[in-house]
């Protein structure tokens, strides 16, 4: 049964007590401060969720907690206290049985976390003998039984097993046996669910909630997604620059939230019932109306038209690359291919905006790609404004003057830009290839115009990459996509690697220009909500085939299928 | 497993193959005539004329090379012309002295360097780190014919501790007799325990030399790869989980920690029997390193081939070796998924 | 638009990077007075280039000039390195050897790093057939051991300088073809490639401007590695009495004309030539990794 917030009184001694902590990195640079004077508490069987943007110090304080730190870091003031104990001055041995024990820990990338040459069953046992759980004799039962507590099917087979042999959403379940394989009193989850599917995602947190409230066990979840943690935790704790800026039950979070920081992330989540100026700060809302988007132009024939479109690859004799990398066992070990899209039809009318939805190996990466002509189809036909492209191979595409009309925003910002070319190098690029501007001032004039367009200072152009931050980064590619006015844009997750407030900023940017350049866009996510925010209509894949489409509203307010249908249920829904 | 053997050693064909024909055109791009070559300085133009029939100079390439195989299939490497022997049973005499100079070094080596390297990575900024980096740089830097000289002037003639370097054995003692054709063991299983002692006293600075050599890249590996491990998402959750140091640096760490330093095996070796050539030369040992480098002088051109083409095999089957070493510590390249 | 310039403010104040972007040079005397090391070796290379380029004309003695009165002598005020067998001022031969050694390794590193530095750019951007081709050759080289190849090869072509260099050459191909193979297929489906193909730019235009610039710092690390390694491999091939022949001076032969002194206690024939290849080795190891921080550019200011 957990306690919330409210019936904890003054008195109640909390499980986890962190006073005025304070964490200093030694750095190139000097002392960096992580984490500044933060107070957070525990109670028991309590669910804490840690909020913040990326640098905001929630992992570092948990890793505090933890006293696991880098070398180069240490905690300069304040106090933790667990249990009672004092960890912080505790002697190394007597944390080391704390930890795991007591208190236990499981991070983001789950595969990465499991010893790569060792069973996990072994793995377990390992946990179970150091905390004296277990006696050799009886330590593989325990460990099967701890398998069989996380829901993983034929727990004896699997026992031996190495993390290779197992999905993501397998190897998360080990990683959390080995973390609860002692009863710990608290348990840690440092970002446990990035990186998967948004139904492995529902699964996983679903999972860890019912046994650490079967158990009376209290949990820490560290999160950047305020939806997430709104909807599984009992309080919430908003951290910004290493400070606590906010501590509220999680039902308030969102209804009333004070702190104006915690205001813009809320206001930054995507979510049901808000259009995309509603995710920007309110100052900046109020003053820019939307432009008013023109009407998908469904008279003339589509601007983009997909038939039968099939994308086979030869599958690898050896261990099943392909099927790893797809994130799935490999189907019928005797079939010679691996279909990653198997024959898909669709549309695209100018000036529309679709959104293209699955979970990671549906193959919408791979439609992407293949209309994007960076890749050869297989089979089917891709025609964009009449002209059939889908025949023309991919590495003649380049040159030709079609190539100007389809262009593409990247996921990543980092990997899609050149670490040696400057910002204005990169957006000259097209230019000079296509564009057809002769002289370097008709080029540097240019790319000043696209850099106002999209809301970039042009004194950052001459910088390089790593000296730009993620929005700046993810801006310098937008003004690179549009930089040769094309009519079709895809954008492969283009804000996937983006802090929440950033997105929303570049969210309505990608509104904005697409209404005042009449561009169609192609948007291919994993996220509904921001899916629901900005496209007309939804296509929903599965193992490379459409499951659905149709406008937003009906896709996603009235699923038809069952897999749109648990797509949707998927999606954490905060208390509003 | 039986099964990964067999594929493993039918990668190795192909380098085998390849071996084989080099060493083939080798022997085929002296300047000038290859008869003359292989007929040595002194020869007759009859003689000449003689081995270039014997050898099958004058036939087409293609035929040469089948010859050539065919030869090499039946052992034949060709006749030495300083001993008058075939290369091959030349070769084979010397073998083992080669290879238990090599072994002793590499054995000695890895018994410092592996443990030097985990306890630089262990304890990172410590005075063992630096001496790692230390040695780990400075190794690579020294000429390997250099470092025995050093050791011959500081331990022979300096302090007088080693004997002189003039070969395998002191010429008062008979060698034990032939098992395996290493003298440590052989002394040993002949239960000398003297005859042990005088085979050990030649051998140390040799391979002392070799050790130093191979030192450096082994600790150079190890130390890097065990940072790299220590540093790792999986180390970092057995830690989380409070599992003893101990196990996590030995179970956790260094097992995976190893893999690359197998994987560098392949090229300490390559460095190994290079300088196995030059320590033998310093030393004036008995092996065919020395073999190969006195015919080179003497313009004896069949056992330079036989040499080069000897080295290149045993080569070619140590990385087999390591490869399957590698299996059967590495489960993913073992299981086909 | 308007409503996209007005979130500028805010949106775009983000994690600080500098303002303005330090030079090359200011960052090398950041990089050497953190690490006096690199610093010193970059002193040592100066001293080495300067005995190679101006050797014979700074020597005090002709290197081979015999004088056999004055031979065998111990290191002293006239002959600060000693004198030889011959009676030849071993100071002179050490500096005036620099040229050769040198110039042996810069010869054969540079044919090895356009051989294969190219080779392995095209086989790993092109794949297919460039692949196969390259990686049979680099295969076929590695299956011997790499000294025991240098000297089959030198004993084949002949007893010149020319052929160590070949030789040298030959055996650290597989190495740069890998290391430039690895490379370039990194960078064969990152972002900015691909991003690359969408601007017009066609498949050979990218490899020049897009994968080759980011290839190139660490193909000249491996480079500053490799020159100690052929050094090496020259002096050791000197060594067994291949490639350099008496009575030209060379790190390599000299020791191996010192060899036999050791015993009778005449250290110094061969010491200082020893050392003489030591440094030059040490002094381009460190160059190496300090040339790894001043290039890439992550690690600028």
């Amino acid at each position: 049964m957990s306690k919330t917030a409210e019936s904890m009184t003054a008195e109640a001694i909390p499980l986890l007590a962190v006073r005025d902590l304070t964490v200093a990195f030694a750095t190139r640079r000097g002392t960096v401060r992580a984490v500044e004077r933060v107070s957070i508490s525990v109670g028991k069987g309590e669910t804490l969720a840690i909020v913040g943007e990326s640098g905001s110090g929630k992992s570092v304080t948990s890793y505090a907690v933890m006293r696991i730190l880098d070398r180069a870091g240490r905690v300069a003031e304040g106090s933790v206290t667990f249990s009672g104990v004092d960890v912080r001055n505790a002697p190394e041995r007597a944390v080391r049985d704390l930890r795991g024990r007591e208190m236990s820990m499981i991070f983001q990338n789950p595969r990465a976390a499991l010893n790569p040459i060792r069973k996990v069953g072994r793995q377990i046992e390992d946990v179970l003998l150091q905390h004296v759980q277990a006696v050799p004799s009886d330590a593989k039962a325990k460990a099967i039984e701890a398998l069989r507590q996380v829901r993983i099917a034929r727990p004896e087979e699997r026992y031996h097993a190495y993390p290779f042999e197992l999905s993501g959403g397998m190897c998360q379940r080990v990683v959390i046996a080995l973390a609860l394989a002692c009863q710990p009193q608290l348990l840690i989850a440092d970002e446990p669910t990035t990186g998967l599917d948004v139904t492995t995602q529902k699964a996983v947190m679903d999972l860890v909630v019912e046994l650490t409230r079967a158990r009376g066990m209290s949990t820490i979840l560290i999160t950047h997604d305020l939806g997430l943690a709104a909807a599984y935790c009992d309080r919430v704790v908003v951290m910004e620059k290493g400070k606590v800026v906010e501590t509220a039950p999680a039902k308030q979070i969102f209804k009333a939230p004070e702190h104006p920081y915690t205001k813009k992330l809320m206001r930054a989540t995507p979510r049901l019932g808000v259009t995309l100026r509603d995710l920007l700060p309110t100052d900046v809302a109020a003053t820019g109306a939307a432009p008013a988007p023109p009407a998908p132009d469904a008279a003339r024939e589509p601007l983009l038209e997909v038939v039968n479109l099939i994308k086979e690859y030869p599958r690898q004799a050896a261990s099943g690359g392909m099927s790893k990398l797809f994130g799935r066992r490999a189907g019928n070990p005797d079939d010679a291919t691996f279909r990653a899209v198997g024959g898909i039809s669709f549309a695209i009318a100018r000036g529309e905006s679709v959104g293209l939805v699955g979970e990671s190996g549906c193959g919408k990466s791979t439609t992407s790609t293949m209309v994007m002509r960076l890749i050869d189809k297989t089979d089917g036909l891709i025609r964009f404004d009449g002209i059939d492209i889908g025949d023309i191979p991919a590495n003649k595409f380049a040159t030709l003057p079609l190539r100007k009309r389809i262009q593409m925003v990247f996921q990543d910002p980092t990997d899609s830009l050149n670490p040696r070319f400057t910002a204005a190098r990169a957006i000259a690029d097209p230019l000079m290839r296509l564009g057809g501007l002769a002289g370097r001032d008709a080029v540097r004039a240019r790319c000043e115009e696209l850099a106002r367009k999209v809301g970039l200072p042009t004194e950052l152009l001459d910088r390089f990459p790593h000296q730009l931050s993620g929005g700046q980064k993810a801006r310098v590619g937008i003004a690179r996509a549009i930089a040769l006015s094309p009519e079709l844009v895809i954008l492969d997750e283009p804000t996937a690697a983006l802090d929440v407030s950033v997105q929303a900023v570049v969210l309505n940017l990608l509104q904005d220009l697409k209404a005042s350049l009449g561009m169609s866009y192609l948007f291919v996510s994993h996220d509904l909500n921001v899916v629901r925010l900005l496209c007309d209509r939804v296509i929903v894949m599965q193992s490379g085939k459409i499951v659905e489409q149709g406008p937003t509203e009906r896709v996603l307010g009235a699923p038809q299928t069952g897999y749109t249908r648990a797509l949707i249920a998927a999606i954490p829904h905060p208390p509003i | 497993m039986l099964r990964q053997t067999g594929k493993r050693l039918i990668t190795a064909i192909p380098s085998l193959i390849g071996v084989i024909v080099v060493t083939f055109l080798l022997t085929r791009v002296l300047p000038g005539d290859t008869a003359a070559y292989f007929a040595g300085p002194a020869a007759t133009p009859q003689a000449i004329a003689e081995v270039r029939a014997k050898l099958g100079l004058d036939q087409p390439l293609p035929k040469q090379f089948v010859r050539y195989v065919r030869d090499l299939a039946h052992g034949d490497f060709g006749t030495s012309l300083t001993t008058g022997q075939p290369v091959i049973s030349d070769i084979a005499s010397r073998l083992p002295a080669s290879a238990e100079l090599t072994l002793l070094g590499l054995v000695i080596a890895m018994a410092i360097a592996v443990p030097l390297g985990i306890l630089a990575a262990v304890r990172q900024g410590s005075l063992i780190d630096h001496a790692c980096r230390i040695v780990a740089t400075a190794g690579v830097s020294l000429p390997v014919f250099f470092t025995g000289l050093l050791l011959v002037y500081a331990f022979y003639f300096l302090l007088g501790w080693a004997p002189a370097p003039l070969g395998r054995l002191d010429v008062f003692y008979t060698p034990p007799p032939q098992v395996t054709g290493f003298y440590l063991i052989d002394s040993l299983l002949a239960r000398d325990l003297a005859l042990f002692r005088a085979c050990l006293a030649p051998l140390i600075l040799p391979a002392a030399t070799l050790a130093i050599f191979s030192l450096a890249p082994i600790a150079r590996m190890t130390r890097a790869a065990m940072l790299s491990v220590l540093a790792s998402d999986f180390v970092r959750t057995a830690r989380a989980n409070g599992l003893a140091p101990h196990r996590v640096i030995v179970t956790y760490a260094f097992r995976n920690a190893m893999l690359p330093v197998v994987t560098t095996l392949g090229m300490v070796f390559s460095f190994l029997l290079g300088a196995n050539v030059l320590v033998e030369k310093v030393f004036a040992w008995p092996g065919i390193g020395s073999y190969a480098v006195e015919a080179l002088i003497a313009s004896d051109y069949a056992p330079v081939q036989g040499f080069v083409l000897t080295m290149a095999v045993l080569y070619v089957l140590l990385n087999l070796a390591i490869d399957l070493l590698y299996g059967v510590i590495d489960p993913r390249v073992r299981i086909e998924a | 638009m308007s409503g996209a310039m007005r979130m500028e403010p805010g949106a775009v104040a983000a994690p600080a990077p500098p303002a303005k972007q330090t030079s090359l040079l200011s960052h090398a005397r950041h990089v050497i007075g953190e690490n006096p090391v690199t610093g010193l070796a970059f002193g040592l290379f100066v001293l080495l280039a300067l005995c190679a380029l101006l050797g014979p004309a700074i020597a005090p003695y002709d290197p081979l000039a015999s004088d056999v009165a004055a031979k065998l002598q111990a290191p002293s005020l006239h002959h600060w390195f000693g004198t030889d067998e011959y009676g030849r001022d071993i100071l002179s031969r050490v500096m005036v050897a620099a040229r050769l050694d040198l110039g042996i390794a810069i010869f054969s590193v540079a044919l090895v790093f356009a051989l294969g530095g190219v080779s392995g750019v095209a086989a790993g951007f092109f794949g297919g057939w460039t692949d196969l081709i390259v990686g049979r050759i680099a295969d076929t080289i590695m299956a011997f051991p790499l000294f025991v190849l240098a000297m089959g090869i030198v004993a084949a072509l002949g007893n010149t300088v020319t052929n160590i260099v070949i030789a040298t050459a030959i055996i650290n191909f597989p190495l740069y073809a890998r290391v430039a193979r690895a490379e370039a297929n990194v960078r064969r489906d990152a972002g900015f490639v691909q991003a690359a193909r969408l601007s017009g730019n066609g498949e050979l235009r990218i490899v020049l401007t897009q994968v080759l610039p980011n290839v190139m710092p660490i193909m000249v690390v491996q480079m500053s590695l490799t020159m100690g390694y052929a050094i090496l491999n020259a002096a050791g091939l000197s060594f067994i009495g291949l490639g350099v022949r008496p009575p030209t001076p060379e790190w390599g032969i000299m020791v191996a004309e010192g060899a036999g002194n050791i015993i009778s206690g005449e250290w110094w024939i061969a010491l200082f030539p020893g050392a003489a290849l030591m440094l030059a080795v040490f002094c381009f190891n460190l160059l190496g990794d300090g040339l790894r921080d001043i290039v890439d550019p992550q690690r600028r200011t």
